[in-house]
């Protein structure tokens, strides 16, 4: 008998999802779809306020990784006060954004991968799952756990520190900053007790990489195969290739690792990317124009930039990336739970350019804000922990928006999650009479590696958790498992 | 022969000058009685009601009554807090005020009240009025989301002539205040400052200055409204 098999919620991810699986008679997966099921509409109620009220709005839209949509926004907001785009501020606005935007790469790169993704590591994906989360992470890897939470708090406090409070600040404004970091806030930050100083943080990440290396040399099979697929990447680079998380220029590669978006400006993405829309979710499909629906989608986040640039600008940082990129002969790397190493990459970069910028003058300068003529229409984008994210705003005569535009990180990973989903079922659930819970954690494990943030994806209404049902061919429901 | 009266406030015994209004003659005392709508130097109408007290067993606005000799106010009892704590709810319920994106918040009085009245979820239903934003002017904002219908504005912000730039409009329930169209279109850099800064909540902004005050250095970050904790 044919079935459809539901997961709702998918959990230890952010926001509101579901997957239904569908098998014929044979046993065969016939389709299967990763649904956003929230819905939230900030781009629709975003208009009529003044347009210095975005990046302190919009970024409610998410608690994890809101220092994203407070830069886009405001990165959007410096071209229409006349500030420039990306490169004009002062240097204390600048390096007191990227600080900010540092401080939260270190803190949700460090959520991810030792509250949400480690349980599935270190306990096995198919293992006990009332052990199988943070409390059992806790409890049989103490150490492993307070490195988790006191790197998330580093980063938090350098978020409050130039942002004015951990979650949901207002330090970037149009054109700057409204801060300088204090000597007090700085050496706080350089010289604090341990373990909550810069010097620990590079090497709790040097750490966390090196686990993660450990488990990848025992398990290589596991991590090659698993939801292993070509596909496009997309990110911001700087101009001159390396990895830059605040600003540069959009760069696509396909999976042979030929350009295919040439470093382009980014207030041109409209020539660039489209996006689809499909009846199911409340979650769009971007793609690149050129290449159409078809084949245009491509894949954001740590996998897709460190496929993308050429190289980091920070040395620890950049000898992990060489052993990396070895491992492909130098190609795009398409193994979906590489996702983890390259995150873990970033999370080592993201410690020495906060150790950087702390040691750099110019964060403690009273240039904060730097304005000039002023246009109608800016773009901000960024690369957040979860890939690139895209802010466009309009403005009218009196300063309010009329228009506002969002493309987030999970919605360009939409098509990739789905596909991940899709190989994953086939793997693992063809030709099985049962459906174990196990099996359905696979599943999620795949969506779990973007790291997503369903809430952000949708702009969005609603809870997040994943349920599994199964349906027969004439869509009655025969199971049904909630995670 | 001495101008200054005797009365009680909750029993304690003050002095103030004859004629004096029990919120000035409080807070003489060092005495805070909370006030949303009444401004030094501006003729006291007791719109607001947040100040009110009772007297002889009735409520009255301390803004408004002079204090007179022998008389006992009663200000911090149980009854009267929660009535003030109830005003301070039905404000916010019977606008759109959305703290996490206000750039007032910090600086807000009425928010500021809603802390020091522990005011967690307001008891009564949202109204969430449709209102309207007037952005015509080139240097300030009317939000009317925001606004409590203080008069502060009214009240003070005036030009050379002395006429005055906001005014209310309608009756009762549509009851609004709104910026003269011409006049607001020719107000002055001073002008403007000093109506954001008046405004007791974020109904009057500034225009292109938003958020520019760092989290932690506004005015109740670390020093709640009132006098008692100065």
């Amino acid at each position: 008998m044919s079935k459809k098999i539901t997961i709702e919620p998918v959990t230890r991810v952010e926001g509101h999802g579901k997957v239904t699986i569908h098998i014929d008679n044979q046993g065969n997966i016939t389709q299967s779809r990763l649904h956003i099921v929230e819905f939230r509409g900030f781009e629709r109620f975003v208009q009529g306020r003044p347009y210095w009220e975005a990046p302190v709005l919009v970024q409610r839209l998410c608690g994890i990784c809101p220092v994203s949509h407070h830069l886009a926004a405001a990165k959007a907001l410096d071209v229409i006060v006349g500030a420039g785009t990306g490169e004009g501020l002062t240097p204390t606005g600048e390096k007191m954004r990227r600080l900010m935007h540092y401080g939260q790469f270190f803190q949700s790169h460090a959520l991810h991968f030792f509250h949400l993704s480690s349980p599935d590591l270190l306990f096995g994906i198919d293992s006990d799952p009332a052990t199988r989360n943070i409390i059992g992470v806790a409890l049989t890897y103490p150490e492993l756990a307070v490195q988790g939470v006191m790197m998330r708090k580093f980063g938090q406090e350098i978020i409050r520190a130039t942002a004015g409070k951990k979650i949901h600040g207002t330090g970037a404004i149009p054109g700057g900053i409204n801060k300088n970091l204090s000597i007090e806030e700085r050496d706080e930050f350089l010289l604090g007790a341990d373990p909550l100083n810069a010097d620990k943080m590079v090497d709790w990440a040097e750490g966390a990489l090196d686990f993660f290396k450990n488990y990848y040399a025992s398990n290589k099979s596991f991590v090659d195969g698993f939801a292993s697929f070509p596909s496009n990447h997309l990110s911001l680079v700087r101009k001159d290739g390396a990895l830059d998380l605040y600003h540069g220029v959009l760069r696509a590669v396909d999976t042979e690792g030929n350009k295919i978006l040439h470093d382009v400006d980014y207030q041109e993405y409209v020539n660039y990317i489209e996006e689809e829309v499909r009846t199911w979710s409340y979650m769009k499909f971007p793609y690149l124009k050129d290449i159409g629906k078809e084949n245009g989608w491509y894949r954001v986040g740590p996998l897709a930039r460190l496929n993308t640039v050429d190289f980091i600008p920070t040395p620890l940082a950049q000898r992990e990336f060489e052993i990396y990129k070895a491992l492909t002969n130098g190609k795009p790397n398409n193994h979906c739970l590489h996702t983890h190493y390259a995150r873990l990459i970033e999370t080592l970069h993201a410690a020495e350019m906060i150790r950087e910028l702390l040691n750099d003058p110019d964060l403690l300068g009273n240039e904060l804000v730097t304005k000039g003529i002023k246009h109608k229409e800016g773009v901000g984008v960024i690369e957040a922990p979860r890939g690139t994210l895209f802010h466009h705003y309009r403005i009218n005569d009196n300063d309010q928006i009329e228009m506002a535009n969002l493309i987030v990180s999970t919605t360009h990973n939409n098509e990739p999650m789905n596909r991940s989903v899709n190989y994953v079922a086939k793997a693992v659930m063809t030709g099985k009479e049962v459906i174990t819970e196990g099996m359905m954690n696979a599943v999620e494990v795949a969506i779990r590696a973007y790291d997503p943030c369903l809430s952000c994806a949708t702009h969005a209404l609603g809870k997040m958790p994943l349920e599994i049902t199964l349906v027969n061919e004439f869509d009655e429901i025969i199971d049904r498992k909630r995670s | 022969m001495s101008n200054l009266v005797k009365f009680k406030i909750d029993g304690t015994e003050c002095m103030a000058e004859k004629g004096s209004y029990i919120v000035d003659a409080a807070l003489e005392n060092g005495i805070y009685i909370p006030t949303l709508c009444n401004m030094p130097g501006v003729k006291p109408k007791g719109a607001c009601r947040v100040c009110s007290v009772r007297i002889n067993g009735r409520l009255m606005t301390s803004c408004t009554t002079p204090v007179s000799d022998g008389m006992e106010i009663e200000s911090n009892s149980a009854d009267i807090l929660d009535l003030r704590k109830a005003i301070i709810e039905l404000m916010f319920v019977s606008g759109n005020h959305f703290c996490p994106s206000c750039e007032k918040s910090g600086n807000c009085e009425l928010q500021a009240l809603g802390y020091r009245y522990k005011m967690m979820v307001p008891r009564f239903l949202y109204d969430f009025p449709v209102r309207k934003v007037d952005a015509s002017s080139p240097k300030i904002i009317k939000d009317q989301n925001r606004c409590i219908q203080c008069k502060r504005c009214i009240k003070t912000i005036k030009d050379e002539q002395g006429r005055s730039l906001f005014a209310f409009h309608k009756r009762g329930h549509d009851l609004e205040v709104i910026l003269d169209q011409d006049l607001g279109k020719k107000i002055t850099e001073e002008l403007a400052d000093l109506a954001m800064k008046n405004c007791p909540v974020g109904s009057i902004i500034k225009k292109e200055k938003g958020f520019e005050q760092a989290i932690g250095r506004r005015m109740y970050d670390h020093q709640p409204i009132g006098i008692e904790d100065k």
